[in-house]
């Protein structure tokens, strides 16, 4: 498969320019514009509604918006792409809820989630190499999963599922990773956890993290962009955002 | 695919499967034709026609679970594969007939010297090869899944309007091969085969034989499809099935998957239906009604979906059940049939299968129950956000 290339247009990892998304006539999105620096991680807060997940369906191309750009690697029009070029050009996604393949066990789950040619013939003939199996391996003890490997992805808890998304992101290596709301559900010490997985994954890939967790994202330590009513409404550090008074007005000050 | 690697993976059940088939090819051809028909050992010609017939329709049922219970592919459109399978192994055998029709044309079969057609159509050309049809009987239903899978996974189509598309697809094929003048003997089909490769159809030894064959088919077509579901393309085949958008998230091609599956599907289902056309003689464009493909769905259903042995298994004992059946009570056969499939899908939603392997309190990665599971999950693998 080829996937169409432009001439270098932005430096940015993820460039995203005015875009625009509504459902049935309500705005879900409108005129968002959002920046991401190659190896940079980035933390994006907003109330119920904000467009969050929206953004996400946008560059996964889940959904596509009415207007606007999105390039990935300065290179790449994400509009002209679906979902699997997307994912193959190196753009992964962990969703808000979260979703692993209940029927296979939880190395299988990495397994199919693992960097390898995904050919119809390739998966045919080809099995799990040694290497692949390392992969796994390090991925399970990474997300701490390495005594849950022969369990189902179905029978896992709301945490254990949160990381084995975690794992899978990892095991596909992708060079943006969109992470939504890994937090949710978790419980004050894997939360902590979470954090310090997610800050060593950020060490050699660009991440957009989705969180609604105040104490998560200051564990973070990294940019914040605050969206509101489907556009971007502040930027900068966490303590910056919180001073700015609109950002007080419509989120932290509910 | 690898062998090795393969064999490794095969679970005994399956290894029991594949002996009990080798067996029963070796031993029903044995006490069909070596025994005194008086002694009590001895199966009657009728019989083996009748378990070959019931070995075709397991092949069918090995087909669809490839598709519906490893892909969730719901298909109410395979009678049609098969009955595209089972002409082509009509037209050769029609054309073996030579002049020994009632009107004696040594190339036209009877029913266009009736029709007056002047010369054989070109769809004919080339069926009194036995090569040329064999692969005909692969060709044809590959090519049509290949179209059809082709444009259905590339638009999307899934669940529900997948399912109403397949049965539309034979129904259509019904009403056409129907008409007289679409060339393939309309209403009364192909028949009064003569023989097969030389031996008379009809003679014990060729009944023997085809379903010694059948039961060797079966094997192949078992083994094929376990060491597919069992390849990670198999794996990526029960992740579709289960959380179809998640996949192509991860970067799979998703229609292709389903494509490849369901051309290999038709193609089995096609080998079945050319196997059943010599064993029972005849076949007409009722194989094509809607109505057999659904009891396809029920074979495998009650057998146990997304197991395959499950499948054979359905295929044989509700076609055993149903040749009971219509025996004793013909009437009632249909709502026979009807009670089991809500009584299995209520009480047994594993099928046969799923229940007795409960019963050994193994768990097993068995797909999700029933059709109102399965959409729900497909609508939230849709919806993940
Ligand atoms: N497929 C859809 N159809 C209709 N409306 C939608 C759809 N997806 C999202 N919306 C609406 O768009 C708005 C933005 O939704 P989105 O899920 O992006 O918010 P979010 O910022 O992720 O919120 P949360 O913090 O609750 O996850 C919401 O009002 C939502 O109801
Ligand atoms: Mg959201």
């Amino acid at each position: 498969m080829t996937i169409p290339e432009n001439p270098l247009l932005t430096r940015s990892l993820l460039y995203l320019d005015g875009v625009a998304v509504s459902f049935d006539g309500y705005k879900a999105l409108r005129g968002l514009s959002l920046m991401l620096e190659p190896g940079e991680m980035r933390a994006i807060i907003g109330p119920n509604g904000a467009g969050k997940t929206t953004m996400m369906d946008v560059i996964t191309g889940k959904t596509r918006p009415d207007e606007g750009d999105v390039y990935f690697d300065g290179r790449h029009n994400l509009l002209q792409l679906d979902e699997t070029e997307i994912a193959q050009l190196g753009v992964g996604r962990k969703f808000q809820k979260p979703t692993v393949f209940e029927n296979h066990t939880v190395s299988d789950n990495i397994l199919l989630a693992a960097k390898a040619p995904r050919e119809v013939f390739a998966t045919l003939f080809g099995g799990a190499r040694a290497r692949e199996q390392e992969t796994i391996d390090r991925i399970l003890e990474t997300t701490r999963l390495t005594d849950h490997r022969a369990r189902l992805g179905g029978a896992l808890s709301h945490g254990q599922k949160q990381w084995l998304e975690i794992g899978m992101l990892l095991a596909q290596d992708p060079k943006l990773l969109l992470v939504d709301e890994p937090v949710a559900g978790m419980t004050d010490a894997e939360t902590a956890v979470t954090a310090e997985l997610l800050r060593e994954i950020a060490r050699d890939h660009s991440v957009v993290v989705v969180e609604h967790d105040m104490a998560f994202v200051r564990e973070l330590g990294v940019k914040v962009t605050v969206l509101h009513e489907g556009s971007v409404l502040a930027e900068g550090t966490l303590d910056q955002v919180s001073a700015d008074e609109r950002v007080i007005e419509v989120y932290l000050g509910r | 695919m690898i062998t090795g690697r393969f064999l490794a993976k095969l679970d005994r059940l399956g290894i029991a499967f594949i002996i009990l088939m080798l067996a029963v090819a070796i031993i029903v051809p044995v006490l069909a034709l070596a025994i005194p028909a008086k002694s009590a050992f001895a199966i009657p010609p009728y019989v083996v026609a009748l378990m070959g017939k019931y070995l075709c329709y397991a092949l069918l049922a090995l087909a669809l679970d490839l598709v519906w219970g490893y892909c969730g592919i719901l298909s109410l459109g395979h009678g049609a594969f098969f009955a595209l399978g089972g002409y082509a192994m009509g037209m050769y055998l029609m054309r073996q007939i030579g002049a020994r029709g009632v009107y004696a044309n040594p190339i036209l079969p009877d029913f266009m010297v009736f029709l007056n057609y002047k010369e054989l159509p070109i769809p004919w050309w080339g069926f009194n090869f036995f090569p040329y049809a064999m692969a005909m009987v692969m060709l044809v239903p590959g090519l049509l899944a290949f179209a059809f899978g082709w444009f259905a996974f590339r638009s999307r189509v899934t669940g529900v309007y997948l399912s109403i598309i397949t049965q539309a697809l034979t129904y259509a094929l019904k009403l056409a091969f129907f008409r007289n003048d679409f060339g393939f003997g309309g209403n009364n089909g192909l028949t009064d085969f003569k023989d097969i490769v030389g031996f008379n159809v009809q003679a014990d030894a060729t009944r023997a034989a085809l379903f010694s064959i059948s039961a060797i088919a079966l094997v192949i077509a078992f083994i094929l499809a376990k060491a597919i579901v069992t390849s990670k393309y198999g794996k990526a085949l029960i992740a579709v099935r289960d959380a179809e958008s998640r996949v192509r998230f991860l970067g799979y091609r998703v229609e292709n998957y389903k494509l490849f599956v369901w051309v290999v599907s038709a193609v089995i289902a096609g080998i079945a239906g050319a196997l059943y056309v010599p064993q029972v003689g005849i076949i007409n464009p009722s194989e094509f009604d809607p109505g057999n493909s659904i009891e396809a769905v029920i074979w495998v259903a009650v057998g146990g979906r997304g197991t395959l042995v499950g499948a054979v298994l359905g295929a044989i004992v509700v076609n055993f059940a149903k040749t009971y059946f219509t025996g004793v009570f013909p009437e009632y056969w249909l709502f026979g049939l009807g009670a089991l499939f809500v009584l299995v899908t209520l009480f047994l939603p594993k099928g046969i299968l799923g229940w007795l392997s409960s019963l050994r309190r193994k768990p097993t990665p068995a797909p999700p129950a029933s059709l109102a599971e399965r959409s729900t999950i497909a609508e939230e693998g849709g919806s993940a956000q």
